[in-house]
């Protein structure tokens, strides 16, 4: 007994990886093989009949993707308050979800968002334009998760970036591929247990050790266990300004801009459509209101103990290292330095590690990333904790670019394919081609993935502004102004997304000038993040101008508007 | 009560439990994390000073609170109108 407790503990962090990793890429081969998809309505929304409890756990590993769980916590980390702009709008947006758009959708009941836009505005340009913005949305955003993957496994199992994309994609293309939207359900489903095990098991050790409080949402508002008596944010702030930071809990935005990207990433993750079409597979519209409120506290859970992890990894990091003689430091930063995450250089050649707000002072300079990858080994938890982040984050990463892969194979497959090109292609066909359209997606993913052209970050974040831009207005209008047209629709849609794509050349990307405009050149002070909110306004506004000089949508289309606003009947609906 | 005037009265009633929802909804996060957060900061619960914590943690709390209460008052007024399945 005692010797196999011994062995436990000595077995290395890269083993205890190969382990956790090896375990539970078995288990998403093993659950795709058994839920293989049969048919187009499998393919594309799992036949419909997924529960509420499964569709919401799988909408919350959906959603919660690289960036949610490894960047997250430390972009809070060092941005403090201001942090708060990711915290409220990537959740504030499943109110508008759930009360909005995913009972309406549900009801509507086809396989797709253009699906809706095209029937709804009965027009192939319509479809077309929503088309066009799926796949840009998509895109942008799959890019970053293939990237994600790559880096976990080069950092946690020390093979190239590369190698570890290619491994990402062949893992997604077999489930995926195979099993469609069944198949990504049920892997998600067992990858959001993965995830928020890994994201808990250290927030958890971490919120005991620095505050004696096992619930980190509530150890961050609780006094260290230093015996000091001290609030630890009131530790942090202290901490903050003495290395002439703002202070943690005031933050350094200004109010109408973090107004405006809140609202702009609110509004984009309601008109997201990966997530959209995860309530197109249930079955009944009370079940996706129920799932949209299910999927929302399995992510609050984890996006409640991010803020209070950056906290914590904050505080213990300038304690840990803030002046103190570099000679001393930890095994933890010797090692990460050599990723490049972490980097000293020592200006003054004191030897001393000062950290501090004034570039020319500073002496180090930390990536956001290492606040949740090397969290664990900063307060020195087991080894079998540290690999567990890794499967966490792998999780994280394939769930979401599974989830982005279906929405761009469906939007070739059934919207381009199917409805506009070759409408007399039989099922059979429309499930090849859905299969086909899913390997090239995956192949562009991994390509970008592993040549990430120079935009790819920054435009990550603006998929949100996009989908704001596009979708939410079109939908919205969709459903609660009958007398919205076509020609309103559609000009919106144009507007909302032209404008957004100029904004972020001019500002985000630097395209139109010699040099990157600065902040003080952004339309009232709103910085290209948050400029997704006027893009939808300017949506909004072009759409109802239009529409009152041209004519009414037919009468079908207006019985169509009536019968979606009705619950009942939600499965005769996708019979059709 | 014919077939398009209970489509009507079911929808009315909707859009309003929609809009006191939605104003929850915005007071907490627009209002008290983000618009009133400096007046609300010089109250402080344990370490928390309250605006920060709306922002930081209270709104989202609130949000989940939101989807349920809807999906029961959504519930009770399907099964009113004869709409529930």
């Amino acid at each position: 007994m005692m010797n196999k407790l011994l062995l436990i503990t000595e077995i290395d962090v890269q083993t205890w990886t190969y382990i956790l990793v090896g375990i539970t890429f078995t288990l998403y081969i093993g659950i795709a093989i058994w839920s293989r998809a049969g048919s187009t309505k499998e393919f594309y929304v799992a036949g419909g009949g997924v529960s509420p409890l499964a569709n919401g756990m799988a909408t919350a590993a959906d959603w919660m993707s690289a960036a949610s769980f490894i960047s997250m916590a430390g972009i809070i980390s060092f941005a403090g308050y201001d942090g708060a702009v990711y915290l409220m709008g990537w959740t504030g947006g499943y109110v508008l979800l759930a009360l909005l758009l995913a009972p309406y959708l549900r009801k509507f009941g086809k396989f797709t968002v253009p699906d809706f836009i095209g029937d709804r505005y009965y027009s192939k340009t319509a479809r077309i334009v929503a088309v066009f913005c799926a796949l840009l949305v998509s895109f942008t955003y799959v890019a970053g998760q293939m990237r994600g993957v790559g880096i976990v496994f080069s950092r946690f199992l020390e093979v190239d970036i590369n190698t570890g994309v290619i491994i990402g994609m062949l893992i997604v293309l077999f489930y995926a591929v195979l099993g469609g939207m069944k198949g990504i359900t049920y892997t998600q489903v067992a990858q959001y247990c993965v995830l928020i095990f890994a994201f808990m098991v250290p927030a958890i050790f971490i919120s005991i050790q620095m505050t004696g409080n096992p619930i980190p949402q509530l150890g961050f508002g609780a006094t260290l266990s230093d015996g000091s008596g001290t609030y630890l944010l009131d530790k942090l702030d202290g901490l903050s300004t003495q290395l002439g930071f703002a202070e943690y809990t005031e933050g350094s935005k200004s109010t109408i801009d973090v107004f405006a990207i809140t609202l702009a990433l609110m509004v984009g993750t309601a008109g997201l459509p990966h997530v959209i079409v995860r309530f197109f597979t249930v079955k009944r519209v009370k079940d996706a209101r129920k799932s949209a409120g299910i999927a929302l506290l399995l992510i609050v859970i984890l996006y409640t103990t991010a803020p209070a992890v950056a906290a914590f990894a904050r505080t213990n990091m300038i304690e840990t290292v803030s002046n103190q003689p570099f000679e001393e430091v930890p095994v933890w930063f010797k090692k990460w330095e050599t990723t490049g995450l972490i980097a000293f250089e020592d200006k003054n050649n004191d030897g001393l590690i000062s950290y501090v707000a004034d570039v020319s002072k500073n002496e180090l300079t930390v990536d956001r990333d290492i606040m949740v990858l090397a969290n664990p080994e900063i307060a020195k938890l087991p080894n079998w904790v540290i690999a567990l982040v890794a499967a966490g984050g792998l999780a994280a990463a394939l769930s979401t670019a599974a989830g982005l892969l279906l929405v761009i194979s469906s939007s070739v497959s059934h919207d381009l394919i199917k409805k506009i090109i070759k409408p007399s292609i039989s099922e059979k066909g429309e499930l090849v081609a859905a299969r086909l359209s899913a390997v090239g997606a995956v192949c562009v993913a991994g390509y970008f993935g592993i040549n990430p052209p120079g935009f790819v970050a920054a435009v990550v974040a603006l998929a949100f502004g996009l989908a704001a831009a596009s979708f939410f207005p079109a939908i919205i209008l969709g459903v609660f102004y009958k007398r919205m047209n076509k020609e309103g629709a559609v000009a919106g849609m144009v507007v909302g997304i032209i404008s957004m794509l100029l904004y972020m050349m001019k500002y985000k990307l630097g395209w139109f000038d010699e040099v990157l405009p600065n902040k003080n050149e952004w339309w009232f002070g709103i910085s290209p993040e948050g400029f997704g909110t006027i893009a939808m306004l300017l949506n909004f506004m072009v759409a109802i101008v239009v529409m009152k000089f041209t004519k009414a949508p037919p009468i079908e289309v207006q019985e169509i508007v009536d019968t979606i606003r009705i619950p009942s009947g939600a499965n005769k609906a996708l019979e059709h | 009560m014919d077939k398009k005037d209970k489509a009507k009265a079911y929808w009315r009633n909707n859009i309003k439990y929609v809009l006191i929802l939605l104003g929850i909804w915005f007071v907490v996060s627009y209002g008290a994390g983000i618009l009133f957060r400096d007046q609300l900061n010089q109250i402080k619960i344990g370490g928390f000073k309250l605006g920060f914590w709306f922002a930081q943690q209270g709104s989202m709390y609130v949000f989940v609170v939101l989807i349920f209460v809807y999906v029961k008052l959504m519930n009770k007024l399907d099964k009113k109108y004869g709409y529930d399945e």
